[in-house]
């Protein structure tokens, strides 16, 4: 029993309603935010016809790891009077400094509207809160911040049932409030708190510090939070949950049909929202993963780029190997962030491509995605000729992981064990063809990523004093000199 | 010299078109080139709110509704984002009447006054040989005052300052939005045209239109230029 108002007024259907409304409602207001705090752009597609998994009618994609989060915060309630659902957004640097930057709310009132219809206007204005709550969060101090973030500091969420704790705000800081929407069992109101004294951020110098692995390792590790839910960084990673530590939640799964009546001049009767659970594969919660952030190639925090990568952004690296070692785990990354990145350019149609020249007609399912994210991340180990040259910072490359490769042993395709380290596939650039010509882009690729050195950054030329320099000065210029009339033919080709 | 920045305030009753026409009046400062993306972060918002997914009648009288993109826009010139519907066709119509604002106040003169209106409306069916009448429940005005400066350090400050301003804006469309203030009822299916516009193939906004003039320094509107974009002046 849900501690509302008496209300005898309500029907039972529309008392069901109301509490799935606000259910989901909740549960679409931490995707919101969430992901308004990933670090990237978000953008979902219109769709003309309803798709029955939409909830609000609004294209709002579930990422599972926030949606559980979500679930276990609130434990089957409901937020009610004195129970607020809160998601909280701090930030935490590479040093371990960690400030709040804001308390999201949603919090419920014991003001009624008895005469509210719940299945037309309840569900209108939810849908119109969410949209404001979409706009909202892009004004707060804290997106700016969480498109930014990457090397020096990351943004942490966390999700709470209860009371409200505002204490770590700071003094002086600001509330908007988002909107609110009566109910015949209460008002529910969204709003935000958010700090405004950034003192802490702007009198720091941030420098330029190696990735911060220990601090944002994942759930695996105790909490320093010992009274409170753990904090997530804002960020999907799609390794270590493989799709199947979350049970996908049967009720995400439930179908959304949403069939309003309409009635000729004096309005509505209320119309019946109708319930079905999805075919398997049908629901929302299956692969609308958003890719992470890409905070430019230097940033390269391996965490952060995680996930199969379906709206632009960087191409996606997978987490660490769940049984991976840390140490292995260093190691693995320094190659990547050199390798991956002058490998691949940073646009969506390359993941696409990618997915759809390995994955032998499938799509859409974890299996492989993961996939592709190995082809992605082994192609710089693979098929290297012996008589390749390597420059001289390469050897790092091949470490043990270069052993555990060559050891897997399978070409051509991916084993099906997703959990073990690495496994040797070829390298199957989109469109190339390695059949006709042994010059194709894989090979390209292969030796665009590991290039010869220059010769004038090599140590002979470096090693020249400058009187050196200036003794054969005047060689070069009498050479010039010589040539002055080829010179001056060629700027006059400029003219 | 006027600073970059934005005010708001609530137009007087006499001043609104009808009696049941919400009136909203926002004011702006900006820099000549920012004045496109200033315009389209409040059209686009305003429009967010009032945009629907596309409806689907069905034999009982009982209707579906599509579902509404969403998208991020990063400003060029103002360090601001906003986020507004994916629809492609919607962009295209607030870019093409923005566009023609900024023209007519680049042209205008140096002053560079001006103001944009975003009306909300509904049809209302007449006999012949009267035509169908528009009648706005809802009044978006922005006034925009253009201003030049003079260095790229200001240019800076005013990137910023354009910023602050515009998230205050949005806090304030969402704050009037979430009034739950008057809006037409659900129209039937042979209603519905009177009012959503209904020609968009993947979303369905209100029935609406933008008009803009161009003030002169004595305040006084020299060319008032209505330019109505509703679908049947479109395929024209």
């Amino acid at each position: 029993m849900l501690p509302y108002a008496m209300d005898t007024d309500l029907s039972s259907q529309d008392r069901k309603d109301l509490d799935k409304f606000i259910k989901f409602f909740a549960l679409k207001t931490v995707q919101v935010i969430v992901q308004a705090r990933l670090g990237e752009k978000i953008c979902t597609r219109s769709s003309s016809s309803p798709t029955g998994s939409d909830w609000f009618n609004l294209a709002i994609k579930d990422i599972p790891e926030v949606t559980h989060e979500a679930k276990k915060a609130l434990a089957g309630q409901l937020p009610a009077v004195g129970r607020s659902m809160c998601v909280e957004i701090s930030l935490k640097t590479s040093e371990g400094d960690s400030m709040e930057l804001e308390i999201w709310c949603l919090e419920m009132n014991e003001k009624c509207d008895k005469e509210i219809k719940v299945s037309y206007t309840v569900y209108n204005r939810l849908s119109l809160l969410l949209k404001s709550l979409l706009a909202i969060t892009r004004v707060t101090p804290a997106y700016r911040l969480s498109r930014k973030q990457g090397h020096e500091y990351v943004i942490l969420y966390r999700i709470y049932f209860g009371e409200v704790q505002l204490s770590g705000l700071g003094e002086g800081f600001q509330t908007v409030r988002v909107g609110t929407v009566g109910t015949p069992v209460g008002t529910i109101t969204l709003s935000c708190a958010y700090r405004i004294n950034l003192a802490f951020m702007s009198t720091r110098q941030f420098e330029r510090t190696p990735p911060i692995m220990g601090i944002i390792i994942d759930h695996f590790v105790d909490r320093p939070y010992p009274s409170s839910s753990p904090m997530h960084p804002c960020n999907y990673r799609a390794g270590e949950d493989n799709g199947a530590v979350y049970p996908s939640v049967e009720d995400s799964q439930e179908v959304c049909t949403t069939s309003f009546s309409t009635s000729p001049p004096s309005q509505l009767s209320s119309s019946r929202l109708s319930y079905q659970p999805a075919a398997l594969g049908v629901g929302s919660a299956d692969m609308g993963y958003p890719v992470l952030f890409a905070g430019g190639l230097n940033a390269a925090h391996p965490h952060q780029l995680l996930g199969p990568g379906k709206e632009g952004g960087v191409p996606p690296v997978p987490s660490q190997p769940a049984h991976g070692t840390q140490a292995d785990q260093e190691r693995m990354c320094t190659p990547l962030d050199g390798v991956h990145y002058s490998a691949a350019t940073p646009s969506s149609s390359e993941d696409t491509e990618t997915v759809s020249n390995s994955s032998e007609g499938k799509s859409g399912s974890p299996h492989d995605l993961l996939e592709t994210i190995f082809i992605r991340k082994v192609g710089a180990f693979v098929n290297k000729p012996i008589n390749q040259v390597n420059p001289p910072d390469s050897p790092e490359t091949e470490s043990p992981l270069q052993g555990s490769l060559h050891s897997e042993g399978s070409s051509g395709s991916s084993t099906g064990n997703t959990h073990d380290d690495f496994v040797m596939i070829d390298f199957k650039p989109a469109f190339s063809k390695d059949d006709i010509l042994p010059m194709d882009l894989g090979t390209f690729y292969r030796e665009f990523q590991n290039p010869p050195q220059l010769s004038s950054l090599s140590i002979d030329i470096g090693a020249q004093s400058m009187a050196e320099d200036l003794d054969s000065l005047p060689e070069k210029l009498a050479v010039h000199e010589k040539n002055v009339k080829e010179f001056d033919a060629f700027v006059e080709t400029l003219q | 010299m006027v600073g970059p920045g934005w005010t708001r305030r609530r137009a007087p009753p006499g001043a609104a078109p009808t009696m049941n026409c919400r009136a909203e009046v926002l004011e702006v400062s900006v820099e000549g080139r920012q004045v496109e993306e200033a315009m389209l972060a409040v059209l686009h918002t305003v429009l967010l709110h009032r945009s629907t997914g596309k409806f689907h009648y069905k034999k009982e009288g009982t209707y579906s509704i599509g579902t509404v993109g969403t998208q991020d826009v990063d400003c060029d010139f103002i360090d601001f984002a906003y986020v507004r519907v994916s629809s492609e066709e919607l962009d295209r119509a607030l870019r093409k009447a923005v566009g023609e604002f900024k023209d007519a106040l680049r042209s205008s003169g140096s002053d560079g006054m001006g103001q944009i209106s975003l009306e909300f409306y509904q049809k209302k069916k007449s006999r012949w040989p009267f035509s169908d009448e528009c009648i706005p429940w809802e009044l978006w005005t922005i006034k925009v005052n253009v201003v030049n400066l003079a260095n790229e350090q200001e240019r800076q400050i005013c990137r910023e300052k354009v910023g602050e301003k515009l998230c205050e804006k949005i806090i304030n469309i969402v704050e009037v939005m979430n009034r739950h203030e008057y809006l037409p009822k659900m129209p039937t299916q042979s209603e519905v045209d009177n009012v959503f516009d209904t020609s968009l193939k993947d979303v369905q906004p209100y029935l609406y239109k933008i008009s803009y003039q161009i003030t002169d320094s004595l305040g006084t509107s020299v060319t008032t230029t209505m330019r109505r974009l509703i679908k049947d002046t479109l395929a024209l």
